[in-house]
């Protein structure tokens, strides 16, 4: 029987694996990249359409996010991935990938701007408009920042969500961090890149991670 | 026996880490006497007062309570000791998740072992007492801050204190407010209630107060009947301390 | 391709009547099966995420460091690392463990690390008077923590636990890939037996029926808990 040592730190393995494993970190990031840019971008969007005071806009927009809040990422990743085609749309599996995650993650940073938003007293809006501000100067130089910083700690916390959420597209064989990882796991039959996959899941994560606690606790306080 | 005061401290020191925050206080509070501790900010009122629960620990001397010193006791006995002294914050700490009477049920229920149907008839018999029996089922946020200190009152008296310690229990309060919470403060006077109480409410340590004691700078400065002390203070510090607190209440 | 038979043909692959009746017993197995796996999860991760959090009370560095390292691992991990490690690197040690077992033991743990640091953080919220006023009337600190901080800390926890259980139910959904029988594994192979986009439907609405009263219930309780005390 292989020890622990052998089956999940061997380092020649993991030496033999890295390349690799750089290869899939370089597609993880870039696909993080693209999902975290929009999805900061698009959550404001829905949020400020969530929050908007014309029902005709809001509800539409709420339902959608609550959707999205249902549905499990692998099952919108799946049904994005190989339901699409059938209606006889053509996307890379990048492209397909992308879309789902970006669904996903649009509506939960959505829910943490609309948060942010309704935490800006109304006061705020009302000095701006009377300060002979536009609506739309109002948004941009009163409210969002404020909303913004406000949950700065539930942003991050998200984006943490999201670099963790991209492992997923290893189920559609998209070669990522964690499908490169398995890819070598079943051809050494050794868990070892897993265990390095993982190292370095931690080393991008875990400062984020602390960085969460620590600012959660000071806003507690 | 019956001579020994309630409460007598001897030579406490209390420094934390470096910082000496109490010097030699000297202090003893007879049976159902009222003694008042007044001194600017930051002269150790409040940690002279938490020490006598144990709520900060003292660095050395002695708190005897109705002759036992409570210094050496060990910490296993700390929460049965605890029970003897009644506490009083300047901010209320009502349990928010709580209605008005279970607030004053659950130390008797966890603490004393009481059981339930005692503990609410003793509940309800201490808000009585501070006018609020008709507020038992209400939340804490649903009364006024003079109302939630009176609860705080009946939640300490509920378990038979020997002593009740007040820390400034009305500077949190809107002024008319105040009265309510000193007339709680007066009744348990008349019914021989022995207290040490930490206040700025000079008008009433005059009309009510059996000694008050000045501090400053962790040591007791002087003490005497409330007629010495504003009247003829012997020391210049408290001779200027009384003199700013009277023009502030002069300006108001 | 004109409009009306492009949607007709929609309409075929995505809802196949022959295929939603050949299918539906199926899936509804497999509905209980996620069902089933969510409630324990939620129940162990919360119970081990409040127990974690009152030994972490207890401020004694021997048990605050290996809390901590748990709680962060576990953040910062991707539950499906763990997943494949647990499913194709433990049997290597001569350890089997079933795909269900695995996706119980991860997904608890994941959930628990969660609810340890909301636990955490509703306690440290706490005013320290509150702490003073329970051990000043005598109650000793197991008692003022369970009579008088705890309540405080879930209520205030409320909101974010409940977001954070959904999220890690959903997760039920990586059990396709270790091959345990639930929505998303069953609906996809339907999926390729049959060549119709139909099963991707039927699993997309079994998990709306599941998921999306949670979400509603949510949003009522994050209303509900967000203002008062
Ligand atoms: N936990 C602590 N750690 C360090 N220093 C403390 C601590 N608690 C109190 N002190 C210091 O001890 C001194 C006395 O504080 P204390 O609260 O007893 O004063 P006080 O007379 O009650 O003042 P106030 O009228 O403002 O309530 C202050 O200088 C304070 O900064
Ligand atoms: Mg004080």
């Amino acid at each position: 029987m292989p020890g622990i040592m052998e089956m999940f730190f061997n380092l020649d393995i993991m030496a033999q694996a890295w390349p690799l494993l750089l290869q899939g970190l370089w597609m993880t990031l870039r696909l993080c990249s693209v999902v975290i840019g929009l999805g900061l971008v698009g959550g404001l969007l829905l949020a400020l359409a969530a929050t908007s005071p014309r029902r005709w806009l809001s509800w539409p927009v709420m339902a959608l996010i609550d959707l999205m809040r249902a549905l499990p990422p692998l099952v919108l990743l799946i049904f994005v991935y190989s339901g699409i085609p059938f209606a006889g749309v053509e996307m890379s599996p990048f492209v397909a990938v992308a879309v789902a995650f970006l669904l996903n993650n649009s509506a939960y940073y959505a829910e943490v701007y609309r948060a942010g938003l309704q935490s800006v007293p109304a006061g705020q809006s009302e000095a701006a408009r009377a300060t002979g501000l536009s609506k739309a100067q109002m948004l941009g130089h009163v409210v969002i920042p404020q909303a913004v910083r406000n949950v700065l700690p539930d942003l991050l916390s998200n984006t943490i969500e999201v670099v963790k959420l991209t492992s997923l597209a290893s189920v559609v064989s998209l070669s990522e961090l964690l499908y490169q990882a398995n890819m070598a796991r079943s051809v050494t039959y050794n868990s070892s890149p897993l265990v390095l996959a993982a190292a370095i899941y931690l080393v991008l994560l875990w400062p984020m991670v602390r960085l969460v606690s620590r600012y959660q606790r000071k806003l507690a306080l | 026996m019956a001579q020994t005061p309630m409460l007598e401290i001897t030579a406490l020191e209390k420094r934390f880490g470096t910082v000496e925050v109490l010097r030699s206080i000297d202090l003893k509070v007879g049976r159902g006497e009222l003694v008042f501790v007044i001194g600017p900010s930051g002269s150790g009122k409040s940690t002279m007062l938490r020490c006598c629960n144990r709520l900060e620990e003292p660095t050395s001397g002695s708190i005897f309570i109705d002759g036992r010193n409570i210094v050496n006791c060990p910490a296993a006995e700390l929460n049965r000791l605890r029970l003897q002294t009644g506490m009083v914050f300047q901010g209320f700490h009502l349990y928010p998740h709580m209605s008005v009477v279970r607030n004053v049920m659950l130390a008797q229920i966890k603490a004393l072992k009481r059981d339930k149907v005692t503990a609410r008839t003793r509940a309800m018999d201490m808000l009585d007492r501070v006018g609020l029996a008709h507020k038992a089922d209400a939340m804490p946020s649903e009364l006024s801050g003079g109302q939630q200190q009176r609860v705080a009152i009946a939640r300490a008296l509920a378990l038979n204190p020997k002593v009740m310690l007040f820390d400034e229990p009305t500077s949190a309060l809107d002024p008319e407010l105040v009265g309510s919470v000193l007339k709680v403060m007066k009744d348990l006077r008349a019914e021989g209630m022995t207290m040490l109480v930490v206040s700025h409410e000079m008008a009433f340590a005059r009309e009510a107060a059996d000694r008050v004691v000045f501090m400053d700078g962790g040591v007791v400065v002087e003490q005497g009947p409330p007629e010495a002390i504003f009247g003829n203070p012997q020391h210049d510090r408290t001779r200027a301390f009384l003199s700013r607190v009277s023009h502030h209440a002069g300006a108001e | 391709m004109n409009a009306p038979a492009g949607f007709q043909r929609f309409v075929e692959v995505f809802f196949d009547g022959a295929i939603i009746d050949r299918y539906l017993p199926d899936l509804l197995s497999a509905m209980v099966t996620t069902l089933w796996l969510g409630a324990i999860i939620i129940v162990t991760g919360v119970a081990v995420g409040l127990v974690l959090a009152c030994l972490r009370s207890l401020q004694v560095w021997w048990l605050t460091v290996p809390i901590v390292m748990f709680a962060d691992i576990l953040r910062a991990l991707p539950p499906l690392v763990l997943i494949l490690i647990f499913y194709f690197g433990l049997p290597g040690l001569g350890v089997m463990m079933s795909g269900p077992l695995v996706l119980f033991i991860v997904l608890a743990a994941v959930l628990a690390a969660f609810c340890e640091e909301i636990f955490w953080a509703g306690l440290t919220a706490l005013p320290r008077g509150q702490w003073e006023a329970g051990r000043a009337t005598g109650m000793s600190f197991a008692q003022t923590l369970i009579w008088v901080a705890l309540p405080q800390a879930v209520r205030m926890g409320v909101p974010s636990l409940v977001n954070r259980s959904l999220a890690i139910t959903k997760m039920t959904a990586l059990g396709s890939v270790i091959g345990v029988k639930e929505v998303l594994a069953v609906s996809s192979s339907a999926q390729a037996m049959s060549g119709s986009a139909t099963p991707l439907t039927m699993a997309a609405a079994a998990y709306l029926a599941i998921f999306l009263p949670a979400v509603i219930l949510a949003r009522w309780l994050e209303r509900r808990f967000s203002w008062k005390v």
